[in-house]
């Protein structure tokens, strides 16, 4: 079966999303993604989209709904590397993506995952073994 | 290379929407539409054509144009379906209003992407919706 491949890299995975998804490949990821923040104890998880020329509500529903469900199993999620044009459609869409974290690219999201990890960290919440 | 030819394609699955968006896509490249507005019909179709696959019986066909007016090239597309139909078409247009499992906002966020949009649908007989986006200045 077709999959979008998750990567590990330390504490985080990895997703960058290449291919134009349809709904079925959309749903998979989302179990995927789950399954191996909880296989790996991964903290951080980084989505980048900077290949995906379009961004429908569907695909849009999916990043907020892996967004919760990485929250809930106490990882971080960021979406990173939105192409401009995929921007000023997903607005005029309706689509603000509220509870979805971006970055401009994968350095900047990776800073952002680091320091709210190390925030979290420092408050004392959610300590894991 | 003629413009006026309308082509089509069914849809009747997931796959056949990826499809449909790489095909309007080719032909917004084609007529030198700027990348906002490839994006914005490409956008517009994804909505209008999973529309057909959750509320049009599951099966429909879009219509491709490329129609002028006043020396101006733009994209027409026609989806039809012969789905149960909307019974209360200012509702549906509402963001926020779905009878399926998605967030609402396709048919009223398609319109916000297009320069026309046009609604067609009786209870019982199918629903079509023409869109149209021309080129930018």
């Amino acid at each position: 079966m077709e999959r979008i491949p998750i990567l590990k890299m330390g504490g985080f995975l990895l997703i960058t999303i290449q291919v134009d998804m349809h709904d079925r490949l959309a749903m998979t990821l989302q179990n995927d993604v789950t399954d191996m923040i909880v296989k790996t104890r991964a903290r951080g998880v980084m989505i980048d989209i900077s290949m995906l020329d379009m961004v429908d509500s569907f695909i849009g529903r999916m990043l907020g709904s892996i967004a919760s469900m990485s929250r809930i199993l106490d990882a971080e999620t960021v979406v990173v590397g939105m192409q401009p044009a995929v921007a000023i459609t997903l607005v005029e869409l309706g689509l603000s993506l509220t509870g979805v974290r971006t970055a401009l690219n994968v350095d900047k999201g990776m800073e952002l995952l680091r320091s709210s990890i190390e925030r979290k960290e420092a408050n004392g919440a959610f300590v894991r073994d | 290379m003629p413009l006026s030819v309308t082509e089509s394609l069914a849809l009747r699955s997931s796959e056949d929407v990826v499809r449909m968006r790489q095909w309007v896509r080719a032909r917004a490249v084609g007529i030198g539409f700027s990348l906002v507005d490839q994006t914005k019909i490409v956008t517009a179709a994804s909505e209008l054509g999973r529309n057909i696959l959750e509320h049009g019986g599951g099966e429909g066909h879009v219509y491709l144009d490329l129609p002028t007016h006043n020396s101006k090239i733009g994209i027409q597309l026609t989806f039809e379906d012969k789905g149960p139909g909307i019974a209360d078409i200012e509702q549906a247009l509402k963001d926020g209003f779905t009878t399926g499992g998605g967030l609402g906002l396709g048919l009223g966020g398609a319109r916000r992407l297009v320069n026309q949009f046009e609604i067609a649908s009786r209870p019982g007989e199918g629903t079509r919706i023409t869109i149209t986006r021309w080129k930018g200045p």
